[in-house]
């Protein structure tokens, strides 16, 4: 096992639901209760030390109990190293805490999430939609339940139906 | 109205050497909201700022992004993974191959794919042309929003030749889409490595001409040292990327620390500031014109002969001309287009150094022909993120050199 992998399973015992390694890339699922604590070790912790952040995502599985997966991915300046801190979310309680206070670049990357895939970030400073406009009010472009045509008065218009095969 | 209490302030001004001073009437001041952009040509496409002004220092700024938005992120997850290729080009139009290049790598990481040698050479070798073309549109607009005009129809007399370069190598100027999953879709011809050769001789003294112009030019000077500065700490906090994050001392290259392609086996340096301002962000970007020429020097004696195209047919494309002549090739290029290969369940991010920071695609698989997820972390986007943050404090005119020192191009911030 990756040695960092071995070190978050060491350190928390419970709510580290998922540890994997694939292709290179280094992955821990923790749940939701649990993000902050271990958000908060691997920017702190000086065996971790991930003070970059990469990016933030979110991956809808519509299938499942809890929809939404948020995905932090870290990188460490010093340490080189790399890391995806992922958590999941029920769509009827689709709130996250927010890492704002210990990235500062996750602002912009939350509000995107919130703005695609409707996801609430606890103690975001600026909660707002990034991409779409403010008064945008037809959902959320990434759920897997949004048409890829559009929503709203797009549905108005006269689509050509696709040539039966 | 309660909304302009808020923000207006009574200044009495008394001089106590002057007690009439008093009896002056008193100065209203108020803090002024000004929009720029979206239509502000130094905006670099569509940015729209709202600028919160106290005289004419920055007191905040709220970027409004989204005018370019048009669900890319979506788009992917309804076309297979060769379909996906032409829209990268149209995330950072003005570089269109490294935004292939960012995007292939990151699928043949999720195939575990190796590319021949030749082709990790030619991929190098066009992307470090991309950067100079990059870094030449960078430096031209950055001057011209400076108010600098003649360095702009230097860089573009160079950049020109180039993009007649790449017109001649895959039939386009901007939109190339010349990279493919395994390799890249045609070889380089004699005529083309001349023409190259020719362009390496001719371009280092243009470069030290392009310096010229603006390190002994006072306003240049004064209007990038010591403006927009950022911390080390906070411009990795902010993940900001690039030469924007170099120029603050870090030395973060994806190219050096993540070596990929045929990078490990030239020989070149990274650039590293010291301020942090925006002179030091210019002066990383001239050094890397510098080091792209000697890495496609070196590129060009180091390459051998041999396959441009991984030979994995349930996933790679067949070579042009068999899909012309030959019946079962043109067959295996209508099926790889139409339903595409079969990728493994999982997930993987891949970084790539772009000229303006790092540019990565995060893709999750569920196997399947078409990726269910596909995030692009795009620089443009993480680095606006840092905009109120460095502005804050200066004067109104210094917003568009700060647009500019990120070298922000809005199709990719908004994907």
């Amino acid at each position: 096992m990756h040695p960092l992998l071995q070190r978050i399973q060491q350190t928390f015992s419970v709510g580290v639901t998922g540890l994997a390694e694939w292709r290179g890339d280094v992955a821990v699922t923790v749940s939701r209760d649990k993000l902050r604590e271990v958000a908060q070790f691997l920017r702190n912790d000086p065996g971790m030390d991930f003070d970059y952040i990469v990016h933030v995502s979110s991956v809808d599985w519509p299938d499942d109990e809890e929809r939404f997966e948020v995905v932090w991915e870290f990188y460490s300046i010093r340490k080189r190293h790399r890391i995806r801190l992922k958590t999941r979310v029920p769509e009827s309680d689709c709130v996250v805490d927010s890492l704002t206070d210990l990235w500062k670049g996750a602002d912009f990357m939350e509000r995107e999430v919130f703005d695609m895939m409707g996801i609430r970030f606890r103690n975001h400073p600026d909660l707002r939609r990034i991409l779409m406009p403010d008064d945008y009010t037809e959902g959320y472009p990434l759920r897997k339940d949004f048409p890829l045509r559009g929503k709203g008065w797009r549905d108005t218009f006269d689509f050509l139906d696709e040539v039966p095969r | 109205m309660a909304f302009e209490d808020q923000r207006t302030t009574v200044y009495k001004i008394v001089n106590p050497e002057h007690p009439e001073s008093e009896t002056l009437p008193t100065l209203r001041t108020e803090e002024l909201l000004l929009n720029m952009g979206p239509q502000h040509p130094s905006t670099h496409g569509v940015l729209k700022v709202i600028l919160e002004l106290e005289g004419e220092r920055l007191v905040k700024s709220t970027p409004v992004m989204g005018y370019l938005h048009r669900g890319v992120e979506k788009l992917a997850e309804d076309g297979t993974y060769h379909q996906f290729i032409p829209h990268t080009d149209r995330l950072d139009y003005v570089c269109a191959m490294y935004n292939n290049f960012a995007y292939c790598r990151a699928v043949e990481k999720l195939l575990n794919l190796q590319v021949p040698e030749r082709a990790e050479y030619l991929r190098t070798l066009v992307a470090e042309v991309q950067r100079i073309i990059g870094h030449q549109f960078w430096l031209s607009a950055q001057a011209l929003d400076i108010g600098a005009m003649t360095v702009f129809f230097y860089c573009f007399r160079d950049r020109e030749i180039l993009l007649d370069w790449f017109d001649e190598l895959c039939g386009a100027r901007l939109t190339t889409s010349w990279y493919r999953i395994g390799g890249v879709e045609r070889d380089l011809t004699p005529s083309l490595i001349d023409k190259l050769k020719q362009f390496l001789d001719y371009f280092p003294p243009k470069i030290d001409e392009y310096q010229v112009f603006l390190e002994r030019n006072r306003i240049w000077l004064g209007r990038t040292k010591g403006v927009a500065v950022i911390s080390a700490e906070d411009a990795v906090s902010f993940g900001l990327s690039g030469p924007v994050l170099r120029g603050s001392g870090v030395d973060y290259d994806l190219r050096k620390y993540e070596p990929y392609s045929a990078y490990p086996k030239c020989e070149f340096s990274v650039p590293v500031g010291k301020n942090g301002d925006t002179y030091d962000r210019y002066w990383i970007r001239v050094m890397e014109l510098y080091e792209s020429v000697k890495i496609i020097r070196q590129c060009l004696e180091q390459m051998q002969e041999g396959p441009i195209m991984a030979d994995v047919p349930s996933v790679t494309l067949p070579p042009k001309e068999r899909v012309f002549t030959n019946l079962e090739a043109m067959i295996q290029q209508f099926k790889l287009f139409s339903q595409g290969f079969d990728a493994p369940p999982g997930e993987i991010y891949c970084g790539t150094e772009a000229h303006k920071g790092e540019l990565g695609f995060y893709i999750v698989s569920t196997g399947g022909g078409k990726p269910y997820r596909l995030k692009i972390r795009a620089p443009s986007f993480v680095h606006m993120g840092a905009f109120d943050h460095m502005a804050r404090g200066y004067m109104i005119s210094d917003a568009c050199t700060i647009f500019g020192t990120y070298d922000v191009v809005m199709g990719e911030c908004d994907r």
